[in-house]
């Protein structure tokens, strides 16, 4: 269906390019628990690829699998066509790869900026000493990085709530630092673990016209775990349907729409 | 004749870049840092936009609409579009696309300047019913990096075409500016529509400088000076604040970085000279009041003690009265202890020239400002007056009068009280409708403002007591004013809109909104729950508490003997608040009797037919134009009045 180098053009005429990321039969067990089944798909540039699926369907373990930070027994995982050894946070981060998490993990106690800022820290380069005393280098390069975070402050419309501490604001607010911390680290793959869960339908649309405003401006390429059907069908170029630790459908949401196996996983089917 | 020549705003721009060029002109707040632009750079980047407008083809005597929040480059878009001899038409950012068709349409608009994705997808929107509409031009490029940009400019891309051709687009220039006299059109606002379609008033650079002139040296306003401008810009204030005296003296103009970021760039900058409506003070005193609680009891005694004083000799320091040493010195550590912390708090530190206008003020709110050393001061005008009509001259403000004349203001009272006035700031006409120019403006240059008032013989001071057609008769044949009873309403905190009724009827009802923050404070101090505005509005307690509320008013009201028969007799609390989304206020706040009385007739019928609750359905709409309903009961309260003089001496 897609061509392997070349990738395609979405229905609102945006380019989407080469693979990025390909998982290949991804196994992953818990124990005797096999979160992940045998699953296969791939992400590509510039695209909204969505995981969607029930609860205990396993997209959150394929996101931290995504991320790096689950380690597959069986399977492999290709970043940039290079298959990815085991790493640790911080060389996932130095990769290009940034996250938000499906419960904030945000600094609470510390300002809005602050946390935008510790999305900058992969570039900074100089060191504790010179950070101390604030001179020479560090100060320029402070000013650089701060420059970045106001771009993405401004991008986001934060601006109002920038000198409040974290532990101030309104849930909905906190999911938008996140992203912001997120889009600090100008990642190349953004992964976005339920961005709108718990948010009522004024801070959905919110969000979900940041996250194509990123994807617009910015040209990051998304993966996006969603509860909210709506939403997953109306953002994404892509979507995996998972579904008891397995694939049971990929493809554009409409193909996804008319899949039996996807109907069947969301509104039930008679069990004999 | 113009003063030296300086017969337009072009003239004026480059007055104050040659004279002042390395003043700051505009400023404006991005990427959490204060960008600035001095003269010499704004007329730059003016000259810029303005030859790029004459690439794109702009005509002279064409009208450009110019649509978002204030931004210096929205500013200067209005500038350049002057210096290509075509006019500048700012329209309300907040107006849904259906309203925005009728003023593009009817100024028939081929050039927009907007200043985001929004208003350019309002615009593509209606562009159907627009056949003179051509080109958009956008500032922030923002999520429209995949709209088809035939008809789509980027305002930095306009500016760079207009310096590349330069040289060959100039001599045009020029000519266009020079043409520019006087009696040429600055620029066209559209009423907010207190009635009706809005009608679009045209200013000649006459009315704008000669007014902008004149009240700059009524206040001393000087080239140092340094203003917020944060009200919108279709509003004829803030083109005479931000652009009119703005030119004339050559003072710094701010804006905000957002919407939300207003009162924390008010506090940064610190603005000399400061304008704002009502509503803006009595949420920055309520703000103060609800802080003030949660601070310590000591903090709590110091201010109280110190308010005290304030109120009492503060006035008086303020308007250069003799006070006694003692108090004085009180005063003096009041400023150091309370008001002046407060002030800085407020962004009101370096206000010498404040001013409110638009609606009544509240006397005690008036008071608190003024009692901490804000030269807080009352102005009457309107659009088609270029703004000034009167204003208090420092030393002679009261909360109760909108002050003298201006300069070069003649007023006169008809026989049923309605206020006239002429002036140079009299406007040219209104745009395509000869009938309601000659309604407004008789072949004299008088204007009705459609407000009833009258002087005071002693003071020469004008009191305005409500709007000329809201002034009626009750059955009893007293006269009625509702506005005189809904802003007494309205200067208790915990009522936010009121809406008085009694026209031809025997007596007097009325609609009370709540106002969130001050209830919501309030019930959250006494443990009270609520899960919606509706189910706050109708709580027993705060029914009781407005029911109080009503009847200290009727009390005032009976004082006064014109109009004791207006007292409030019974009244609901509304289940929604009054919205401008809603068409049952304009886009400046006033509310829109007639609508309110054909929207809401079924709560009317149940204030006089003596009914005690009433269950209705209303359609309220959403921001993005959507549409819901809300349903409620409402409970109706009755108020004690007070017996009319005239029926007891009946008795």
């Amino acid at each position: 269906m897609l061509d392997q180098a070349e990738g395609y053009t979405t229905a609102d005429g945006r380019k989407i390019g080469a693979v990025v990321m390909e998982m290949k039969n991804i196994t992953l067990r818990f124990g005797g628990v096999e979160a992940i089944k045998d699953i296969s798909f791939d992400i590509r540039e510039g695209e909204i690829r969505a995981i969607i699926g029930p609860n205990g369907a396993g997209k959150s373990s394929m996101l931290n699998v995504i991320s790096g930070f689950y380690v597959p027994q069986d399977g492999e995982v290709f970043y940039k066509g290079m298959p990815r050894p085991p790493m640790k946070p911080y060389q996932v981060a130095r990769q290009g790869i940034a996250r938000t998490f499906q419960n904030i993990a945000l600094f609470e106690g510390m300002s809005v900026l602050d946390n935008v800022m510790t999305g900058r820290l992969t570039h900074m380069k100089t060191g504790l000493f010179a950070q101390s005393f604030w001179k020479g280098k560090a100060e320029a390069e402070e000013t650089e990085n701060r420059e970045v975070a106001e771009k993405i402050i401004d991008f986001l419309e934060i601006q109002a709530i920038r000198k409040t501490p974290v532990s101030r604001l309104p849930y909905g607010l906190k999911k938008r630092v996140e992203l912001a911390r997120a889009l600090a680290a100008e990642p190349s793959l953004l992964l976005l673990d339920e961005p709108m869960a718990g948010m009522n339908v004024e801070e959905k649309e919110d969000m979900s016209r940041f996250i194509l405003d990123v994807n617009d401006e910015f040209g990051t390429t998304i993966a996006l775990i969603e509860h909210d059907m709506g939403v997953v069908m109306d953002l994404s170029d892509r979507v995996v349907v998972m579904d008891y630790g397995k694939k049971i459908g990929d493809g554009t949401p409409d193909e996804v729409r008319g899949n039996q196996a996807v109907v069947d996983a969301y509104l039930g089917v008679a069990h004999d | 004749m113009g003063v030296g020549g300086l017969v337009s705003i072009p003239a004026l721009l480059h007055r104050n870049a040659t004279e002042f060029g390395s003043a700051p002109a505009y400023r404006e707040k991005e990427f959490g840092i204060w960008q600035s632009w001095t003269w010499a750079e704004t007329r730059e980047e003016i000259e810029a936009l303005a030859l790029g407008l004459l690439d794109l083809g702009l005509a002279e005597g064409d009208f450009v609409a110019v649509i978002g929040r204030n931004r210096p480059h929205l500013y200067w878009s209005m500038m350049a579009v002057q210096m290509c001899g075509a006019i500048p038409v700012p329209l309300y950012q907040d107006a849904a696309a259906e309203e925005m068709a009728y003023t593009l349409g009817h100024c028939g608009a081929r050039f927009v300047i907007a200043g985001d994705q929004e208003q350019v997808d309002k615009v593509i929107e209606v562009q159907g019913e627009l056949p003179d509409f051509e080109q958009i031009i956008y500032l922030d490029p923002r999520g429209l990096r995949k709209y088809d940009h035939s008809k789509l400019h980027q305002y930095s891309h306009v500016q760079e075409a207009g310096r590349a051709k330069r040289d060959e687009l100039s001599p045009e220039m020029a000519r266009r500016i020079a043409k520019l006299d006087y009696d040429s059109t600055c620029v066209m606002l559209y009423t907010s529509g207190t009635t009706g379609k809005p009608k679009g008033v045209v200013l000649s650079n006459r009315n704008v400088i000669e007014t902008s002139k004149s009240s700059s040296e009524f206040d001393g306003l000087r080239q140092s000076d340094d203003i917020l401008a944060y009200l919108p810009m279709a509003w004829v204030g803030d083109f005479i604040f931000s652009v009119g005296q703005a030119l004339w003296t050559g003072f710094c103009t701010n804006c905000p970085e957002s919407a939300e970021t207003m009162h924390m760039n008010l506090r940064e900058i610190g603005p000399t000279y400061y304008f704002a409506p009502p509503r803006v003070f009595e949420n920055q005193l309520t703000n103060v009041m609800i802080r003030m609680e949660d601070a310590s009891r000591f903090k709590q005694r110091m201010f109280h003690y110190f308010m005290g004083h304030a109120r009492k000799v503060g006035p008086a320091i303020l308007d250069g009265k003799s006070v006694g040493l003692m108090d004085r010195l009180k005063y003096a550590l009041g400023e150091l202890m309370v008001y002046g912390p407060l002030k800085n708090t407020l962004g009101f530190s370096r206000v010498r020239v404040g001013y409110t206008a638009g609606e009544a003020i509240g006397p005690e709110i008036f008071d608190f400002y003024r009692s901490m050393g804000i030269n807080l001061k009352q102005l009457y005008g309107q659009t088609e007056a270029t703004v000034f009509i009167t204003a208090q001259p420092d030393g002679e403000v009261r909360s109760d009068t909108v002050g003298v004349k201006c300069p070069g203001v003649e007023l006169k009272i008809a026989e049923n009280g309605e206020v006239f006035y002429r002036s140079p700031g009299v406007f040219v006409e209104y745009y395509k409708n000869a009938e309601s120019t000659a309604d407004t403006k008789d072949s004299e240059g008088w204007v009705a403002t459609g407000d009833a008032g009258f002087i005071e013989v002693d003071t020469g001071h004008l009191r305005i007591i409500d709007r000329a057609k809201d002034v009626g008769q009750m059955a009893s044949g007293a006269l009625f004013a509702p506005k005189y009873v809904e802003n007494k309403l309205k200067f208790f905190p915990n009522i936010l809109e009121a809406v008085v009724f009694g026209s031809g009827r025997e007596e007097c009802t009325a609609f009370i909104n709540i106002d969130l923050t001050a209830v919501g404070n309030w019930a959250e101090r006494n443990n009270i729950g609520y899960a919606s505005y509706q189910e706050l509005a109708q709580h027993p307690q705060v029914l009781s508490t407005i029911t109080a509320h009503v009847e200290e008013v009727n009390t005032s009201v009976a004082e006064d003997e014109m109009l004791s028969s207006c007292q409030v007799h019974r009244f609901v609390v509304l289940h929604k608040q009054l919205d401008a989304d809603d068409g049952e206020l304009t886009r400046t706040q006033k509310v829109r009797r007639r609508i309110i009385e054909e929207k809401y007739g079924d709560i009317i019928a149940a204030l006089y037919d003596g009914s005690s609750e009433i269950s209705t359905t209303t359609e309220v709409t959403y921001e993005d134009g959507r549409k819901g309903s809300i349903s409620a009961t409402l409970i109706i309260c009755d108020a004690k009045v007070v017996p009319v003089q005239t029926k007891m001496a009946a008795e």
